[in-house]
């Protein structure tokens, strides 16, 4: 077989040469979203700031009213009351109420369907970029993004976190900063916790099936755990022969 | 009652004799190790694949409008869909890593040298079919990779000269990657591949019967030979490989339940948004199991030669058996230049694999070109190092 020196050298001459060949990416350092999938208290806040807040312009179109009800232990008359503000029945998905063409004329862009929007971007990414929103009076909104520069979406959640400004990079401050100038309803402490509740639900959304496919996942190991070890000790047993006779 | 039925088939199809002469009498050497588990791996991925994608199509809707929808339809809405598109998405990389470790196999122990070419040849047919497969059927969802994925491929084709635009045109069966092209990758990918494969698996299987198994010491032994060389697969190497597959069950399912996209590298992100014929995203990569060729057509600075070094990659597998000239089969018994020659093949590979997941660099560019250089020496210079290398002398049999 191959010397083990000279795996060890070519191994490590490998892994050096994809240290070289890895591009130094710079961007804005993601901060860090906390998703638990089981915790309903949190995905139901997440749920009631998304049909507040998102749900005008941006639709759920895979996820249905019901469905969402039925997983975040939410009764019918409640999800009626608090969480459908359009005619949809329970059975519809989540539409937006904003019509395209609309949409074209005041922002430019279609918003986009967030169903799986924790997929495409990463729970961190929107975490993130929630946070990023700072008061820049060259956009049409007066608004601009710092993870996402030029964001045709205004900062829908001002009215929570306040208005942040931003200070110019210096060389020495590796990360660029925003400072809360006016603060909203909510404490900083208080935002963070409502946008970790939203993309807690925008993960959700994006895996609805995350929790039961883990819970059956852990009956499926275990079972075939088991099935190794029975077809182990069978296969042992009939190979018996054949190890003995080689002797 | 059972026994007049049983004889009642017996009188009319030869049940004993193809159970004897594919299970209970067929003879394999006893000294099989890990390597010889994934044969059987493959035709239970085959298995898998076909069995979850019968049910996927039962809820699938292969036209440009509603195809995504249709996915996160069995996703969200069909009982279990998620578990069958998980199977089947999770499936191909699993297939795909079985594949790649089966024609590892035959690298380390020399199993497509004589008498065995034209299994080796079947093999490779098996693999080219299967990522025309896999490629095929990575359209399906139509997200974004698979739209611009499909449409970077087929463009491939019109590098070709004279036939070149009018071929793409015709296999895309509209100017671009369209409806018309989704309905027949569609057909192709449930029916007729499939087939072919089946079909092809079933040569491959009769070939190497016929034959006979090679072996980690690489030496000839006699089929069906009393001297306590070999033993029949029926029940000894179907209860190895049952355990075999057992433990690969369990490494296939904790990723099916636990990370079915594998961070991106199974199910890539920029697949969850729908197809945009307008909008090309700002870095195309195909799936995992296609990077490495992938890597080699970028690093080809022309468009024609880059498809040319891409293609001369998989055809040259093709004739591995005749550049090899070593005495030996097995690695076991080879000289150093080969046990090199192999190891900067694999680097190679896997370094491709990896590039061709990234963005381009100058760096990674330069890589690339130093890693397509190392597979294609590989093979050219095959011919040269097994013969000048000496040898380990073979044993006379399995102890």
């Amino acid at each position: 077989m191959m010397k083990p020196y000279l795996t060890i050298i070519l191994l490590v001459l490998g892994t050096l040469l994809f240290k070289l060949a890895q591009a130094s990416e710079t961007s804005i350092k993601l901060q860090q979203a906390h998703i638990y999938p089981s915790d309903k208290a949190s995905l139901q806040r997440g749920a009631k700031l998304f049909m507040n807040y998102c749900s005008g312009c941006h639709s759920l179109q895979y996820m249905r009213y019901q469905r969402i009800a039925e997983d975040l232990g939410i009764n019918e008359k409640l999800l009626k009351e608090n969480l459908i503000f359009s005619a949809a029945k329970p059975g519809d998905p989540v539409e937006s109420a904003l019509l395209s063409t609309d949409a074209k004329n005041w922002f430019g862009v279609v918003p986009p369907d967030l169903t799986l929007i924790a997929k495409i971007r990463g729970v961190n990414w929107l975490y993130t970029f929630l946070h990023g929103f700072y008061q820049d009076e060259n956009r049409p909104w007066g608004t601009n993004n710092i993870l996402f520069p030029e964001v045709a979406m205004p900062h829908v959640l001002a009215p929570l976190q306040g208005i942040q400004t931003y200070s110019p990079l210096k060389p020495e401050q590796p990360q660029p900063i925003l400072q809360l100038k006016q603060p909203g309803l909510l404490t900083a402490r208080e935002y963070d916790q409502a946008i970790n509740d939203l993309v807690n639900f925008l993960a959700y959304t994006a895996a609805p099936e995350k929790l039961k496919r883990q819970y059956l996942g852990m009956g499926v190991l275990l079972f075939l755990a088991i099935f190794a070890i029975l077809t182990y000790l069978l296969k042992r047993e009939y190979w018996k022969k054949i190890n003995q006779r080689s002797l | 009652m059972a026994n007049k039925l049983v004889n009642w088939f017996k009188q009319r199809f030869p049940i004993e004799k193809t159970y004897q002469e594919n299970l209970t009498r067929y003879y394999l050497p006893k000294n099989f190790n890990f390597w010889y588990l994934l044969g059987s791996l493959a035709l239970v991925m085959l298995g898998l694949q076909l069995f979850t994608g019968i049910f996927l199509s039962m809820y699938y809707t292969p036209t440009a409008k509603e195809a995504f929808a249709s996915v996160e339809f069995i996703m969200r809405d069909v009982n279990y869909g998620w578990l069958i598109r998980y199977l089947h998405s999770t499936g191909a990389s699993f297939f795909f890593i079985v594949i790649y470790l089966h024609m590892f196999r035959s690298l380390l122990y020399g199993s497509h040298k004589r008498p065995r070419e034209l299994v080796w040849l079947l093999g490779m047919l098996l693999y080219l079919v299967l990522l025309a497969e896999a490629f095929m059927g990575y359209l399906l969802p139509w997200g974004q990779m698979s739209y611009w994925g499909a449409q970077v491929i087929t463009s491939l084709f019109s590098a070709i000269p004279v036939i070149g635009p009018k071929l793409t045109l015709w296999m895309r069966g509209d100017y671009m990657v369209a409806d018309a092209t989704l309905h027949r990758f569609f057909a192709l990918h449930i029916i007729a591949v499939p087939l072919i494969m089946i079909f092809l698996v079933r040569l491959h299987i009769k070939a190497l019967h016929y034959v006979g198994a090679n072996n980690p010491l690489g030496i000839d032994i006699t089929i069906n030979s009393k001297d306590n060389q070999t033993i029949p697969f029926h029940p000894y190497y179907t209860l190895k490989d049952l355990w075999g597959l057992a433990i690969f069950l369990l490494i296939f399912t904790l990723i099916v339940f636990f990370a079915p996209e594998f961070g991106g590298y199974f199910l890539e992100p920029t697949n969850f948004i729908p197809a945009d014929p307008l909008q090309t995203p700002a870095h195309i990569a195909p799936i995992w199991y296609m990077t490495p060729f992938y890597a080699m057509l970028r690093a080809v600075p022309d468009k024609l030669w880059g498809v040319m070094t891409m293609a001369a990659a998989i055809a040259i597998l093709f004739v591995l058996p005749w550049l090899d000239r070593s005495p030996v089969r097995s690695i076991r018994y080879r000289g150093w230049m080969s046990k090199m020659a192999l190891f900067i093949f694999s680097l190679s590979f896997l370094g491709l694999g990896y590039l061709g997941l990234t963005e381009v660099t100058p760096w990674r560019t330069l890589l690339a070109r130093v890693f397509t250089m190392g597979y294609f020496a590989f093979f050219l210079l095959m011919p040269f190092y097994t013969a000048l290398e000496k040898s380990k002398p073979l044993p006379e049999r399995i102890a």
